[in-house]
C-alpha cells in the first residue's frame, strides 16, 4: 500500500517525512522537494511521474542514498539513512538498493558476468557462491547463454537485462528504477517492464520507478505525481486537473 | 584478489595508451640505470679506496713530479707501513682508441700496498726478474686477447718517441667485482733507464699505506709538514679524497647526473599524472556507478593507484630488465672510455623503489579527485 499523505509513523517498509531538498544555483535558492511525506510496503511497485525538473530524480537519489536532504527523514526497514555517515550509507546501499539506470551504466571492460558480479565482491561470499548467485540472476533475465558477452556484443534490451541482474544479484531489499525504459525501443521497454513486474510478482521485490512513459507507469501498482515538490496520487491528480487545480 | 578482473580489465581498456605509458617508464628507467652506471664508473673510485691508503702529490698539480727521495723520509713517519710510487706513462698501444691506463710501478711495495689486485706468485715473481716485464689487469688483456709470454709494443707520448716493448709475465684480477681490471704496470728499473736525463728521479706520485686508518688525518699532516717549504711541497690525502678530486676535474658529474635524472622523473610525473587524470576523468561515470552499487571511496582510491602502479612496476621492471641486458654490451662498447662499467644491484633496487614511487605520485590526485566525486554530480553527467 502507497500513502502519501501520512505523517505519522507506520510499519511501511520505506517511510518519508517531511523530505526537502534545496539547490543552490548561482545566487538562486531552488526547492526541489517540500514537504514530501511517502510510504510504500514490501512489495509494492510505484511509478513516479512529472514534468522534467521535478525532483523525480532526486527523489530517487535520496531514496537510494545517493543524496542527502535539506531536511526531512528517510527510513527504510527501521533504518534511519538520513543521518547515516557517508562509509555506512555506501555498505547500506550494498546490502538494501539496487540501482537500474537509463543508460545501463555497465562497465564496458567487463563481461556480463563479471558486471553482475560486481556487488558481490563486496561480500563474503566465496567465488564459488558467487558464481551460484551470478548464474541465478542472470537466468532470471534471460541471459544465461551470454554471460561472456561484453556490453558491445549485446542490444540495448540485453544491457538493461545485465544491469537488472546486477541489481538484484545480492538480493536488495528494494530496487530503484531511473528511467528504465528512456533508452529502449517499444518491444524491448515491454519486455524489460514483463521482467520489471515479474521480479516483484514472482519474486516480491519493491519497486520505485521513475518514468516520463504514462504507459511504462500504468504498469505499476501506483502512479505518483511530483508536482511542485509534492506527491500527488495519480487519481487525485486527475480530479485536481478537472476542478482546474495543481497541473 | 578479487578485484584483480576490474584493475586488469581497466588496465588494458587502452592497449596503445598502455603501451606508451609503460614505454614511458621502461625508457626513464633504462634512463635512469645508464645515469647511474655512469655515476658508479666516476665514483668507482672514491668508494673503492681503502682506508688505510693515502696519496701524496706535488702541492702544484699531480703533473709535477716528486722527488724519488722522499720514499725513505716518507717511511720514516710513525705510522707508515708501507711506500710505493707510480708514474703515469700515457703510452698508445697501436691505435689512439685503445686507451687504457698504464703505470710506472715499484715492484718491491706494489703488492702490499694495492693487496686487492691479485697476481699470482709465479707470475710475480718471473715479473721481478724480467727488467722489461708486465702485469696488465684481466679486462685489458682480455680486451686486446693478450697472453703471457706476448710481446707488446707501445708508443709512448710523453717520455721521448718511438715504441717502448714490453713481455707479459702476469696478468692481475681484482677481489672484487668492481675492482679495476684495465690497468698495465711495468718495472720503475726499465722506466729509469729509457726515459731522459731531465726526469729521472722523478715519480708521479706515492701510495702509502698505514697500520691504522685512525691515523690518516696525522700521517697526512706530518708528510706535508716534512716537505715543507722545499722545492717540491707535497699535498697528502686519503685515497678517497684524491679519487673524489680526480672525477671532479671533468666537472661535477655527480649534480649533472642528478639533474638529469631529476628531469626525467619529474617529467615522467607529468607525463604519467596526466594519463592517470584523463583516465579517470574518462570513466567517472563508471566509478560513479561503481559507488552507487556499494564500493566505498577508499575502494575507488584504491583501483586507481593499482593502475597506476602496475602501470610503474611492468615499465619499471621492464626497463630495468633492459638495461641488465644491454648494459654489458654498452659496458664492451664503452670500455675505453669508462672502464669496467657496472649496473649496481642497489641502482636496480632504487630504480624499482623510485618507479613504485611515481607510479604512486602519479596515481594519488586522480585517485583522490575520484573519491571525493559526488555520485548524483557524476551520474547526472553521463
Amino acid at each position: 500500500m502507497v500513502r502519501v499523505d501520512n505523517e505519522g509513523a507506520s510499519s511501511a517498509l520505506i517511510q518519508v517525512r517531511g523530505l526537502n531538498k534545496t539547490y543552490r544555483r548561482g545566487g538562486e535558492q531552488i526547492q526541489v522537494l517540500q514537504g514530501l511525506n511517502l510510504d510504500v510496503d514490501k512489495g509494492d511497485f510505484v511509478a513516479f511521474m512529472g514534468p522534467s525538473g521535478s525532483g523525480k530524480t532526486t527523489l530517487l537519489n535520496l531514496l537510494g542514498g545517493l543524496d542527502v536532504p535539506t531536511a526531512g527523514t528517510i527510513s527504510v526497514d527501521g533504518d534511519e539513512i538520513t543521518h547515516m555517515a557517508a562509509s555506512k550509507l555506501t555498505q547500506w546501499r550494498a546490502r538494501h538498493v539496487g540501482f537500474i539506470f537509463q543508460m545501463y551504466n555497465l562497465i564496458p571492460v567487463l563481461t556480463a558476468y563479471q558486471n553482475v558480479e560486481l556487488p558481490l565482491l563486496l561480500t563474503k561470499l566465496s567465488k564459488a557462491q558467487r558464481k551460484q548467485h551470478v548464474l541465478t540472476a542472470l537466468s532470471i533475465v534471460g541471459l544465461a547463454d551470454r554471460m561472456h558477452h561484453y556490453p558491445r556484443q549485446l542490444s540495448g534490451g540485453q544491457e538493461q537485462r545485465v544491469t537488472i541482474a546486477r541489481a538484484i544479484v545480492s538480493d536488495p531489499t528494494f530496487l530503484l528504477c531511473d528511467e528504465p525504459t528512456g533508452d529502449l525501443d517499444r518491444r524491448s521497454a515491454t519486455e524489460i517492464m514483463e521482467l520489471i513486474e515479474a521480479l516483484v510478482d514472482k519474486h516480491g521485490k519493491t519497486v520505485l520507478m521513475v518514468t516520463h512513459d504514462p504507459l511504462i507507469a500504468a504498469r505499476a501498482h501506483t502512479t505518483l505525481h511530483l508536482e511542485k515538490g509534492v506527491l500527488v496520487e495519480a487519481h487525485k491528480l486527475e480530479q485536481n486537473v478537472a476542478a482546474g487545480g495543481v497541473a | 584478489m578479487k578485484f584483480r578482473h576490474l584493475i586488469f580489465a581497466n588496465l588494458f581498456r587502452k592497449k596503445i595508451h598502455l603501451l606508451l605509458t609503460i614505454g614511458s617508464f621502461a625508457v626513464a628507467l633504462f634512463l635512469f640505470a645508464f645515469l647511474a652506471v655512469v655515476r658508479d664508473a666516476f665514483s668507482r673510485g672514491a668508494d673503492l679506496a681503502s682506508a688505510d691508503r693515502l696519496v701524496v702529490i706535488n702541492r702544484t698539480s699531480i703533473i709535477n713530479p716528486l722527488p724519488l727521495a722522499y720514499r725513505d723520509k716518507i717511511l720514516r713517519i710513525p705510522g707508515v707501513k708501507y711506500v710505493t710510487h707510480n708514474n703515469w706513462f700515457g703510452g698508445i698501444y697501436q691505435d689512439e682508441k685503445n686507451f687504457f691506463p698504464q703505470f710506472v710501478i715499484d715492484p718491491e711495495n706494489q703488492r702490499q700496498v694495492f693487496p686487492e689486485l691479485i697476481v699470482p706468485d709465479d707470475q710475480w715473481n718471473a715479473f721481478l726478474k724480467d727488467r722489461q716485464g708486465a702485469i696488465v689487469g684481466a679486462r685489458t688483456a682480455k680486451r686486446f686477447g693478450w697472453k703471457i709470454g706476448d710481446r707488446i709494443p707501445i708508443k709512448t707520448t710523453i717520455w721521448g718517441g718511438g715504441a717502448w716493448e714490453f713481455n707479459i709475465d702476469g696478468i692481475y684480477h681484482g677481489k672484487r667485482p668492481q675492482d679495476d681490471e684495465t690497468q698495465f704496470w711495468f718495472q720503475w728499473d726499465y722506466f729509469e733507464e729509457k726515459v731522459p736525463d731531465r726526469v729521472k728521479g722523478q715519480v708521479g706520485w706515492y701510495v702509502i699505506r698505514i697500520g691504522n686508518s685512525d691515523d690518516a688525518p696525522r700521517i697526512a699532516k706530518a708528510i706535508d709538514a716534512e716537505f715543507a717549504n722545499s722545492p717540491s711541497e707535497t699535498k697528502t690525502e686519503a685515497e678517497s679524497a684524491f679519487a673524489a678530486n680526480w672525477v671532479k676535474q671533468f666537472g661535477n658529474i655527480q649534480f649533472l647526473i642528478l639533474t638529469i635524472g631529476a628531469v626525467v622523473f619529474v617529467t615522467l610525473l607529468l607525463v604519467t599524472g596526466n594519463t592517470m587524470a584523463i583516465s579517470v576523468r574518462e570513466r567517472i561515470g563508471e566509478l560513479a556507478v561503481l559507488k552507487a552499487i556499494g564500493f566505498s571511496d577508499v575502494a575507488v582510491l584504491f583501483f586507481i593507484l593499482a593502475e597506476s602502479l602496475a602501470i610503474a612496476l611492468f615499465g619499471g621492471l621492464l626497463g630495468l630488465g633492459f638495461a641488465m641486458v644491454v648494459m654489458p654490451v654498452l659496458a664492451s662498447a664503452l670500455s675505453s672510455l669508462l672502464p669496467n662499467l657496472i649496473l649496481p644491484a642497489s641502482a636496480l633496487v632504487l630504480g624499482l623503489v623510485m618507479a613504485v614511487a611515481l607510479g604512486a605520485a602519479s596515481g594519488i590526485l586522480p585517485g583522490i579527485s575520484a573519491m571525493r566525486m559526488r555520485v548524483v554530480n557524476a551520474l547526472r553527467r553521463i
